[in-house]
């Protein structure tokens, strides 16, 4: 078995991924048909003037780019974690990296997370694609622990939750009794479509989103569903901030 | 003949399907249908028809390749005789009908709730406030867990009534995944909304949820798929049991904590599950399958590189799997470890690898052929013993089989044709029903439309809605140490089970 051989990836904040990954999108300054543009994108992840992509709203589903390819282009860069809303808004145009804004980062996030961060990960009505993939972050490949990020199994050892999944009713109450189980200094990361803004469920009567309202969240991951790496970099780019 | 007798995504008017009194529906079912080994019951369900609810039934006939359906319409304030008190397998369809609608039966075994809806018929019952079965004794002690679980998966509750470490009794409590899918499916009008929703329903299940989807929306429109079309899906469908296997093998040797098969088996899903990024650019194949057309044409080079890709998979699969097939100490914790006997899985009307682990013949892609498995002339891989080797072993045969399929398939890949195809609306008052197999087992999704063509029902049944029962009882007097074992042995879905 010893042929095994070296499986991880040795960098992966510079890795490229196999394929055509839909990743962040650029969009040019294309002049297009906008309506036609907006209806395209039922998630209304799309706004005109100017055009804008909202990666907390878009399911990376590739209908735009496909029919206007010279307008909107997915690219493989798997970076897309901010630690603000609007941050993940894309705009006509502007061809710029997706990162942590430093100034916004708490000051004792670094110093108490930067070398070791231990998440309690909730999946609140998560379809099973975010949790997939935040396992794969931790296989031998792409070995998220090296870093001394890792998922724990008790609230009580956690620096913070991770949310998968648009936040159903039913789990609402244990999301609140889970958080509240985190001891103080903790950390909030949302990840994936479902749980930035309710993806397709947005507006199901069967959601309570009322937690959201009340925290501060600290990283947003964007995907549909999150790519390991971006996990990972997302991850990095909070807890190294100085 | 009292019920209509359908072939897998056929359209029928939805008035064509009798309608019985409640008594000869119940005995046509019961007494009739059911008492032949090789139907079982894919979906019975109901929705508001006329101030009253029309039940729906449908028998699948695993030999002759048909669907009965009949149908009854009922009160709403009605109380019955349950089928469950006769047939079990019938035990969480009512438990779910008198959850949504209110409807009593008189004998059924215990009418507890399935998943908490939204708009279940009666909203004073919380999910914090679950009637769990309890026993009085001083000997023994439960131990409860969840909803949240200790690793990165979805939530749902497990109560276990334990002996000291001997498990008696285990009972698992569902619902906090529910979103409101099959609602959603009436309220959303467009077809990419539809579509999403469908991908959605189990992540882990994209293909199979979608290739279902797709199937019967087309079904609907009077569309017939195109060879690329069922070629991509039948391949997608192959590709994603690959994966989904792969990595549940790895799963089983991590909960007997076999760390080298842990680690080989998980890296060697990555090139799998890879593939799906490589060709519709989402490892999970998110936005690959849609009704009538395929925004990623499958072209000679995808072929070249699947080629590649298992070529270099295969060898390093089998030399892991010899490893661990033989291993005494791994063996021993597999062995006899979560028993389900014939009789019960039969009994419960298990579906899927877990059916087929325990001795049932029961397989989609051979009792109701769609897409390419037709020709593929599919021969299920059938073990005997049902505990969670046998549930391991299916796992590595199926890999292989879908290997051999996949490169069948590739020798005659179809020419790149058109493949945008402008959907007609769905035709007004029909019904379909559509079965796929998925890694999993089989999914069934049935639709309704009304005088102007809009969906008045969509019904979802994923294989876990059946399969949660069978973890349960196979885990009475076992450790409870070998709960995750057994637990990853099954692999079901929290979602595609509360929607």
């Amino acid at each position: 078995m010893y042929h095994q051989g070296k499986q991880f990836i040795p960098d992966v904040t510079t890795a490229e991924v196999p394929g055509i990954f839909r990743g962040r999108p650029i969009i040019s300054n294309a002049k297009v048909n906008e309506e036609a543009l907006i209806n395209i994108c039922p998630f209304n992840a799309i706004k005109a003037n100017p055009v804008s992509i909202d990666l907390g709203k878009c399911t990376f589903c590739g209908e735009c780019a496909l029919a206007f390819p010279e307008k909107i282009k997915f690219t493989k860069d798997y970076k897309l974690s901010t630690n603000e809303r609007s941050g993940l808004i894309v705009v006509e145009g502007q061809d710029k990296p997706i990162d942590v804004n430093p100034e916004l980062v708490r000051k004792e996030i670094h110093k108490l997370f930067g070398g070791s961060l231990k998440l309690r990960q909730v999946s609140a009505a998560g379809d099973n694609s975010c949790e997939w993939e935040m396992n794969a972050a931790g296989n031998v490949q792409f070995d998220m622990g090296r870093f001394g990020v890792e998922f724990v199994a008790s609230p009580r050892h956690a620096d913070g939750i991770v949310i998968t999944g648009p936040i159903s009713e039913n789990m609402a109450e244990p999301l609140q009794i889970c958080y509240d189980a985190t001891p103080d200094p903790k950390i909030i990361i949302l990840a994936g479509t479902d749980a930035i803004s309710g993806g397709i469920f947005n507006d199901s009567p069967a959601l309570n989103r009322s937690f959201l309202d009340k925290y501060k969240i600290d990283l947003y991951i964007a995907g549909n569903p999150v790519h390991p790496l971006s996990i990972i970099n997302g991850m990095l780019h909070l807890i190294r901030k100085r | 003949m009292n019920y209509s007798v359908l072939k897998n995504n056929q359209r029928v008017p939805v008035n064509s399907i009798p309608v019985l009194k409640y008594e000869d529906f119940m005995e046509s079912i019961v007494s009739g249908l059911m008492t032949d080994k090789n139907n079982h019951c894919v979906n019975y369900f109901g929705y508001h028809h006329q101030d009253k609810i029309k039940l729906i039934c449908c028998i699948a006939d695993d030999l002759n390749h048909d669907i009965y359906v009949l149908s009854s319409l009922v009160e709403q304030s009605a109380v019955l005789p349950s089928f469950s008190s006769q047939n079990l397998s019938f035990e969480k369809f009512e438990r779910e009908i008198h959850e949504n609608f209110g409807i009593g039966y008189i004998d059924h075994p215990w009418l507890k709730p399935v998943r908490y809806p939204f708009n279940a018929a009666d909203k004073s019952k919380t999910i914090s406030n679950y009637p769990f079965y309890r026993i009085e004794s001083e000997e023994l002690h439960e131990v409860g867990v969840g909803p949240i679980h200790a690793g990165v998966i979805e939530p749902g509750h497990f109560r276990f009534i334990c002996n000291g470490e001997q498990i008696l009794h285990l009972e698992i409590q569902l619902g906090y995944q529910h979103r409101g899918v099959e609602q959603l499916f009436l309220e959303k009008k467009n077809l990419l909304q539809k579509a999403t929703l469908a991908e959605n329903i189990a992540g882990d299940t994209v293909i199979g949820h979608t290739s279902t989807f797709s199937k019967l929306w087309e079904s609907l429109c009077s569309y017939k798929a195109t060879p690329e079309l069922e070629f991509a899906r039948t391949l997608a469908l192959e590709n994603e049991r690959i994966a989904i296997h792969t990595g549940d093998l790895s799963a089983i040797c991590t909960d007997v904590a076999y760390q080298l098969g842990n680690s080989v088996l998980g890296r060697l899903r990555t090139p799998v599950i890879n593939y799906f990024q490589i060709w519709g650019g989402n490892r999970l194949a998110k936005g690959l399958i849609r009704p009538g057309k395929i925004n990623f044409p499958y072209t000679k080079e995808l072929a070249k590189e699947w080629l590649d890709m298992i070529a270099a998979y295969e060898p390093d699969f089998k030399e892991m799997i010899r490893q661990m097939f033989n291993l005494p100490s791994l063996l021993a914790r597999l062995e006899k470890t979560g028993v389900v006997t014939t009789d019960v899985a039969e009994s419960i009307g298990l579906v899927g690898m877990a059916a087929r682990a325990s001795g049932v013949n029961r397989d989609i892609r051979l009792s109701h052929p769609d897409n390419l498995y037709e020709q593929l002339n599919h021969k299920p891989i059938i073990k005997h013993h049902g505990d969670v080797l046998s549930r391991s072993q299916i796992r590595r045969e199926e890999i292989f089989q879908s290997i051999e399929y996949i490169k069948q398939l590739l020798t005659d890949i179809p020419e790149n044709l058109k493949y945008t195809t402008e959907l007609n609306t769905p035709e007004p008052d029909s019904f379909v029903i559509s079965l796929t197999e998925g890694w999993r087992g089989e999914i069934c999704h049935c639709a309704i439309t009304d005088n102007k063509g809009e969906l008045v029902i969509y019904k979802i049944k994923d294989p876990s809605f059946h399969n949660w029962l069978a973890l349960a009882l196979s885990v009475r007097n076992n450790e409870i140490s070998d709960f995750p074992i057994c637990n990853k042995s099954f692999n079901l879905s929290y979602c595609g089970h509360d929607l």
